[in-house]
C-alpha cells in the first residue's frame, strides 16, 4: 500500500446543496493529511465518503488499496473512524465499549479483551475502564472514541475534528497519542478547524471551501502562498497602534492588520530584511517606539485566512472566535517575539 | 506505546453475521438493565397495565365466553405492553443515529442487518420476560390458561413474534424520523389508536357499527383474537393463520425498508 488515500473528482450533492464539487487528493502511506476549511466546507462529507458511509455522486476514491464504492467491506477492515461526536455507548463501561467494537471487527473474545486492555492503558483510561461511560468527562469520552477507532490497528485512520470540545490539556494528550501513531506508520486523515492542530500533526494540508480544494501542499508551501513576509510590531503601552500602522503602511504590500486591544500591528511586506532600515527610519521620523518587532513568514493561519477570504472583522483579524482553542489564541503573542 | 499498524491482525475472514448479531444483542441487553426508562418499560409498566385494566375495567365489563375478565383481557395486554415497549426501540435507534453510533457501526466490517437484528433479538428476549411477568402477575389475580400447555407455549411464542414485527416497525420509524422524541411518539401513536379500536378490551360486537369493520380488520384485533383462542380454547387454525399473515406481511415490508434506510443513514 504505497498510497493510503487517493480521491479523484469526488462530487456529492444533497438536494440543491453541493457538498463536494470535485475533490482530488492523495495521501502517501504513512502520511498525515490535514483537511482544513470553514464550517460547511464539505470536510465531514469528504470523510464520510472515504470511510464508506456515503456514496459519491461522481468521482472515485481508493482507501488502503481498495475502491470505497466497489469494495466497502475491504476498506472497512482497514480503517478506523472517529467522527465528530464521541460515538461510544454511555451505558456501557469503557472496557465493554472497546470489547464490543473489537468483536465486531472479528476479534475473538480473548483477543478483543487483550486489545481493549492495551488501548485502555495507552490512552490513560485505566482508572475509568470499569465505569459507565456516562460518568466520563468529554476528554475521556474522546479518548475512548479514538481507542475504539484503533481497535483493529487500522493502517488508515480518519479523524473528523478529533479535538473539538477538548480542553487544552486533553488536546495535548490526544496530539501526543496521534503523534505516536504516525511515528509508527499509521496513515491519517484529520479534519480540523484548529490551524495549530494541522501545523502540529499534518505532513500535507488541503484547504477546502465550498466543496472544492482551494489549496494544498506542505504547511511551508501554503505559508509561502500567502505571499511575502509579515512585519510584526508591538506598540508600547499607552501608544496607539494605529499610529504605527499609519507611519509604515506605505511599506506594505497590503493593508495592515491592527489589533487595538493587544497593541499589535501586522503588515504584509516584500523585500525581506532589506526593508528593516527603512522601517527604523520611518519610526524615528514619526517619533514612535516599538516594544517588539519581528519579520517572519506568514503563519498557516494567515495563509488560511488569505486563501479562504477576509476575516470577519478588520479590527481583530488575528483573534480566533470565543470558541477557539486557548492554545491557538495564545500563539500570536509567542510568534511576535520569534525571528525568522 | 501505541501498537503499530497491522499488528492486531484481523482474522482473514469476517466473523459470521450471527456472531455480530450476538454482540449487538449483548450491548442492548446491558442497556436494558442499566437505562432506567428501559427498565421501567420492561417491568413496572407491564405489571401496571395488568393491574389497572383488570381492576379499573374488570368490574364493569362482562365478556361472554370468559369466566373472568382477566382471562379475556390478558392476551390484549400482552400486545399493549409489547407495543409500548417497542417504542423504545425507535427511540434507541434514533439516539444511535444522532450520537454517531450508527456512523461507527457502519464503518465496521459487519453486515448491514446485524445492528438492527441485534436490537430485535434483544427486544425478543425482553418480551419473553415481559410476557412471563404478566402471566405471573395475572395468575396471582386469577388468570388461568384453559387450552393446555402446548397452546400456552404457542401463545407466548405468538406474543414474542408480534414483538418482532413491532420492533422492526419501530426501527424503521426511528431511522425515518431521526429525532429520538419524535421516534417515541411515532411508535406509540399507532399502538394507542389500534389498541383502543380493537377487541383487546371489549368485544367488537359492542362497538358502533361504523367502527366494527375497522376493528375486525385491525391487526391488534386479529392478533389478540389468536392469542385468546390459544389461552382460552376454541378453534385456533383460522385465527392463527390470520395473525401469522399480518405479522409476516409487516415483517416483509419493515425488514427490507429498515435495512435500506440503515444502509444510507448518517448522523446529520
Amino acid at each position: 500500500m504505497a498510497v493510503a488515500i487517493a480521491a479523484e473528482g469526488l462530487g456529492k450533492r444533497f438536494g440543491p446543496v453541493v457538498a463536494l464539487a470535485g475533490v482530488d487528493l492523495e495521501l502517501p502511506a504513512g502520511g498525515v493529511l490535514g483537511v482544513l476549511g470553514p464550517n460547511g466546507a464539505g470536510k465531514t462529507t469528504l470523510v464520510r465518503i472515504l470511510a464508506t458511509l456515503l456514496k459519491p455522486d461522481r468521482g472515485r476514491a481508493r482507501v488502503a488499496g481498495f475502491d470505497v464504492a466497489q469494495h466497502p467491506q475491504a476498506v472497512r477492515r482497514r480503517i478506523g473512524l472517529s467522527g465528530q461526536y464521541a460515538a461510544v455507548d454511555p451505558f456501557l463501561t469503557g472496557q465493554e465499549n472497546l470489547i464490543m467494537i473489537g468483536r465486531l471487527y472479528g476479534l475473538s473474545r480473548p483477543q478483543a479483551r487483550r486489545r481493549a486492555a492495551d488501548l485502555i492503558g495507552q490512552l490513560e483510561l485505566a482508572g475509568a475502564a470499569g465505569r459507565l461511560v456516562r460518568t466520563y468527562s468529554g476528554g475521556m469520552r474522546r479518548r475512548l472514541d479514538v481507542a475504539a477507532s484503533l481497535l483493529a490497528a487500522p493502517p488508515v485512520l480518519f479523524l473528523d475534528e478529533p479535538t473539538t470540545g477538548l480542553d487544552p490539556r486533553g488536546r495535548l494528550a490526544l496530539w501526543q497519542v496521534l503523534g505516536e501513531l504516525t511515528a509508527r506508520g499509521t496513515s491519517m486523515l484529520l479534519t480540523t478547524q484548529y490551524i495549530e492542530e494541522a501545523e502540529r500533526l499534518a505532513s500535507m494540508i488541503v484547504i477546502i471551501d465550498h466543496g472544492q480544494v482551494i489549496a494544498s501542499g506542505t504547511p511551508g508551501q501554503l505559508q509561502a502562498r500567502a505571499g511575502g513576509d509579515r512585519l510584526d510590531l508591538q506598540s508600547p503601552p499607552g501608544q496607539d497602534p494605529r499610529q504605527l500602522a499609519g507611519a509604515l503602511s506605505a511599506l506594505g504590500t497590503a493593508e495592515p492588520a491592527i489589533d487595538e486591544a493587544a497593541g499589535r500591528v501586522v503588515l504584509p511586506v516584500a523585500g525581506g530584511p532589506g526593508i528593516l532600515p527603512e522601517v527604523a527610519a520611518r519610526l524615528a521620523a514619526a517619533g514612535l517606539h516599538v516594544s517588539g518587532l519581528a519579520l517572519r513568514r506568514p503563519t498557516l493561519e494567515e495563509a488560511f485566512l488569505a486563501l479562504t477570504g477576509p476575516p470577519p472583522s478588520r479590527t481583530q483579524p488575528l483573534q480566533h472566535d470565543a470558541t477557539g482553542p486557548p492554545a491557538a489564541t495564545a500563539r500570536p503573542a509567542h510568534r511576535i517575539r520569534s525571528t525568522r | 506505546m501505541i501498537t503499530a499498524a497491522g499488528t492486531a491482525a484481523l482474522p482473514d475472514r469476517p466473523a459470521p453475521m450471527l456472531a455480530d448479531v450476538a454482540t449487538i444483542t449483548g450491548r442492548n441487553l446491558r442497556r436494558l438493565v442499566r437505562v432506567p426508562t428501559l427498565l421501567v418499560f420492561a417491568t413496572v409498566q407491564p405489571v401496571l397495565f395488568v393491574l389497572l385494566f383488570t381492576y379499573a375495567f374488570g368490574g364493569a365489563i362482562h365478556v361472554p365466553g370468559a369466566a373472568r375478565y382477566i382471562d379475556y383481557l390478558l392476551p390484549g395486554i400482552f400486545v399493549l405492553a409489547i407495543g409500548f415497549g417497542a417504542s423504545q426501540t425507535g427511540v434507541a435507534i434514533a439516539e444511535d443515529l444522532s450520537t454517531g453510533m450508527i456512523d461507527r457501526f457502519r464503518s465496521l466490517p459487519i453486515s448491514s442487518g446485524a445492528v438492527l437484528a441485534g436490537r430485535v433479538a434483544a427486544d425478543a428476549l425482553r418480551n419473553l420476560f415481559v410476557v412471563g411477568l404478566m402471566i405471573a402477575v395475572g395468575a396471582a389475580i386469577g388468570f388461568r390458561f384453559h387450552a393446555g400447555p402446548a397452546a400456552a407455549l404457542a401463545a407466548v411464542a405468538l406474543a414474542v413474534a408480534t414483538g418482532l414485527a413491532f420492533s422492526w416497525l419501530n426501527l424503521l420509524l426511528g431511522l425515518a424520523v431521526r429525532d429520538p422524541e419524535s421516534a417515541g411518539l411515532a411508535g406509540l401513536f399507532p399502538v394507542i389508536i389500534l389498541f383502543f379500536t380493537s377487541s383487546a378490551l371489549v368485544p367488537v360486537a359492542t362497538m358502533p357499527g361504523w367502527l366494527q369493520a375497522f376493528a375486525r380488520a385491525n391487526p391488534i384485533t386479529v392478533i389478540t383474537g389468536a392469542l385468546r383462542t390459544l389461552c382460552l380454547g376454541g378453534p385456533t387454525t383460522r385465527p392463527a393463520i390470520e395473525a401469522a399473515a399480518w405479522l409476516l406481511g409487516l415483517l416483509a415490508i419493515t425488514i427490507p425498508a429498515a435495512i435500506a434506510r440503515y444502509r444510507h443513514a448518517t448522523s446529520s
